[in-house]
């Protein structure tokens, strides 16, 4: 089962090093990792999509929780939090496939950010499944790169984490 | 007052209350040893390779509690400290390592002798820094000391550039540090040490599992007088040993992979087991499919990623296992007649128990004309002082140590549990006679890992420690011989150790005393002369050489299919 987990940590050299170490030391997997700094520009937030039962997942955040760095783990395993990622995708584009990829582009609310007489660029953001969505229409038409951000999360509701 | 980073660290030190480091010089540490040479309060010992420095420093911070601290110079100094490094994390061992580094400018670019050593050390170490200005090197060092010794202890690395040791800066000690992502739960919860008792309470067939958390917490007074109270069985891990007076009738000894019948037996007949500072190893469950099954676990331990980690729990107390001990005794004492009840509902089990422990106890078969290693350990025990702190090495004479020493106290056997480290016994026993000079301070070896780190005796002698070194010869890597006997049809791979070396000789060489004894009837004048020797000494056993550690649970099979005689 798949979960998105948010790590606070201290925006420092070779942190990110101790996250991902963990994870690869202990055969836990990462599907998708993105890190920026927070709000406070002295902590970083990782946020980690990864695959596990629950016993894995208690394992994983309990491991985070032990690095000095960690000041906080957030496990967004339920529907608490909400998800998107961003994704470029550039696609083939000639003659009659040039529409068909404008009318896919517009249905997503995605944009096209660079135009060639052979190819479309496009930027797509959405939760996860969206854009796993816009590529299975787009694919057909001839995918010729595809650059994801992995996932961001942020908590439903009026409560934030602030950092 | 300014002063260089050199000296700021050798100021930081004192005030942490270093009295005594473990070293190697070298290009990057030059200056610090500069410096040493200026304060008095330190006292350095210049082991001869710089994995058995950090094996002293581990072996001091065992013996004494105190945090141990070792020093390298960058590159090869700091790889050859890795094996200790790894060693004291897989033992939770408070340790402060402090390794050169090349100038900050040239960091990166493949200078001589750099190495990422916080890179290569980050899975082993519980935390490191390193060090970028000098200013900054007061609170990394209070860090570092905090880390190492706080919550569930580790080792530390601080990687300090040279350039950072020449420079100038102010020395001010922080009165306090906050870690912000750093904050060990150390109070165990009441709440869950009342549900903790209703549970042994009602239990008929309780077992105490105890490890190396409850002496690294200096906790076993309150453990001996939990269990004593409450009349349960107790039995312990290897790192456990010395947690419970073994000569105690509630001990069943160790358990585990060569533990003793009693002790698995219990454990998988136990309908509770109270877990305290202990992590369920793989060499302590056995199968863990079938470990225990019919019990209710309770685990106590100050690390909550060691709870749930391989076995299921039905109640978790995270906490300093000394203050969740303090206050179950405590809860304890005010059940009353509840605990007479509990008394004698514990009849059948405690009757249950003792066949156990007379049907089958840790034996062998005497001989009268070679010697058996179980005989050396048992005269060693006989012979040696009460508190004699015992080290050993890792193979087949580290189980016979733990099976018949028959530990009484804590802090009394040093060994490498959960590495399982080859060469750790002689520079561990010289760390600890460092600690506790007016200690007797025995090591136990065998004749393959004694080798490995050899070149102490030039230390032990230079330093005047009279560590008493037993080696229990049988011209094979024992350990690996046995399992190639059992599960390899006898085909005795590289196991032989066919050139015979003259221990004797090889420590006078070294200006230290050697004997040996090759007959069962040597075997008390050898020791006794060599407890009298005002020195370090070795002793070389020649024993029985196919001799085997029994019971023995086959890796993989269940804790009650333990192998008694093959
Ligand atoms: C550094 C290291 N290398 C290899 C091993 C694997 N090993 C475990 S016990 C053992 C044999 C040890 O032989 P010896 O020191 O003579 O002790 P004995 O078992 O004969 O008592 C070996 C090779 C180890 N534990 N550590
Ligand atoms: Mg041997």
């Amino acid at each position: 089962m798949q979960h998105t987990i948010s790590v606070i940590v201290e925006n420092e050299f070779g942190v990110l090093a101790r996250v991902s170490g963990l994870f690869s030391g202990r055969g836990f997997n990462i599907d998708s990792l993105s890190v920026a700094p927070t709000m406070d520009e002295s902590l970083s937030r990782i946020t980690i999509v990864t695959r596990g039962d629950d016993a894995i997942l208690e394992q994983i955040t309990k491991q985070l929780n032990k690095l000095v760095d960690v000041i906080k783990v957030l496990d967004f395993s339920d529907d608490s939090a909400i998800e998107r990622e961003m994704a470029l995708i550039k696609v083939t584009a000639e003659d009659e496939s040039r529409a068909e990829v404008l009318r896919i582009v517009d249905i997503f609310r995605a944009k096209i950010i660079d135009v060639t007489p052979k190819s479309y660029t496009i930027e797509a953001t959405g939760a996860p499944a969206k854009i796993n969505a816009i590529l299975d229409l787009l694919r057909p038409l001839g995918l010729k790169e595809l650059v994801r951000t992995g996932s961001v999360a942020i908590g439903r509701g009026a409560k934030g984490w602030k950092g | 007052m300014k002063m260089n980073g050199a000296r700021i660290l050798l100021e930081s030190l004192k005030r942490e209350g270093v009295d005594l480091v473990f070293g190697y010089p070298g290009g990057t540490v030059i200056n610090i040893y500069d410096e040493l040479m200026n304060v008095r309060e330190i006292r350095h010992i210049l082991p001869r390779h710089e994995q058995a420095g950090t094996h002293a420093a581990d072996g001091y911070a065992r013996a004494s509690g105190k945090v141990g601290v070792a020093i390298a110079t960058s590159g090869p100094g700091a790889t050859n400290t890795i094996t200790g490094v790894a060693t004291a994390y897989m033992d939770s061992i408070p340790m402060v390592l402090i390794t050169g580094q090349v100038p900050t400018p040239l960091i990166g670019n493949d200078a001589f002798q750099e190495v990422d050593i916080i890179g290569i050390t980050r899975p082993i170490t519980k935390h490191s820094f390193l060090i970028r200005h000098a200013k900054d090197i007061p609170a990394i060092v209070r860090k570092a000391f905090y880390i190492a010794r706080s919550g569930r202890p580790g080792p530390v690395v601080i990687d300090f550039p040279k350039d950072v040791q020449i420079s100038q800066a102010e020395f001010k000690w922080p009165e306090t540090i906050d870690i912000r992502g750093y904050k060990p739960n150390l109070e165990g919860h009441p709440r869950q040490v009342e549900k903790a008792v209703q549970m042994l309470l009602a239990s008929r067939k309780p077992v105490m599992y105890v490890g190396g958390g409850v002496i690294l917490a200096d906790a076993a007074p309150e453990l001996t007088e939990l269990a004593r109270t409450l009349q349960t069985p107790v039995t312990t891990t290897l790192m456990g040993l010395g947690a419970f007076p073994e000569s105690d009738p509630l001990s069943l000894r160790m358990l585990g992979m060569h533990g003793a019948y009693a002790a698995n037996m219990a454990m998988t007949h136990a309908d509770l087991i109270l877990a305290v500072g202990a992590r369920f190893d793989d060499r302590v469950t056995g199968k863990i499919a079938t470990f225990a099954p019919h019990a209710k676990i309770i685990h106590i331990d100050v690390d909550p990623a060691s709870i749930r980690k391989n076995v299921r729990v039905d109640l978790p107390i995270v906490g300093d296992t000394k203050d969740v001990l303090v206050k179950m005794v405590d809860e304890v004492k005010r059940q009353g007649d509840k605990l007479k009840e509990l008394h004698a509902n514990l009849a059948g089990w405690h009757e249950e128990v003792s066949g156990w422990q007379a049907k089958h106890p840790f034996s062998y078969k005497q001989s009268t004309t070679v010697i058996k290693p179980q005989y050396v350990i048992q005269k060693l025990r006989e012979l040696s002082q009460d508190d004699a702190i015992m080290a050993t090495d890792v193979g087949q004479h580290q189980m016979w140590t733990a099976q018949f020493f028959e530990f009484q106290k804590p802090r009394t056997l040093l060994t490498s549990g959960g590495l399982g480290t080859m060469g750790f016994g002689l520079p561990a026993a010289m760390g600890a006679q460092a600690a506790l000079p007016g200690r007797q301070v025995i090591c136990v070896c065998g004749d393959g890992g004694v080798q490995m780190n050899i070149q102490e005796m030039a230390t032990l002698v230079q330093n005047r420690l009279p560590v008493k070194i037993v080696i229990l010869n049988n011209n094979f890597l024992g350990m690996v011989r046995q399992w190639q006997e059992l599960f390899f049809d006898k085909r005795y791979s590289q196991t032989c150790l066919e050139q015979p070396i003259d221990f004797v000789m090889l420590a006078e060489a070294y200006g230290a005393k050697g004997l040996r004894a090759e007959k069962p009837s040597d075997v008390e004048k050898v020791i006794k002369e060599g407890f009298a020797y005002n020195g370090p000494v070795i002793m070389e056993f020649k024993i029985a050489r196919e001799e085997k550690v029994l019971p023995m649970v086959p890796a993989g099979a269940s804790l009650n299919e333990m192998v008694l005689n093959a």
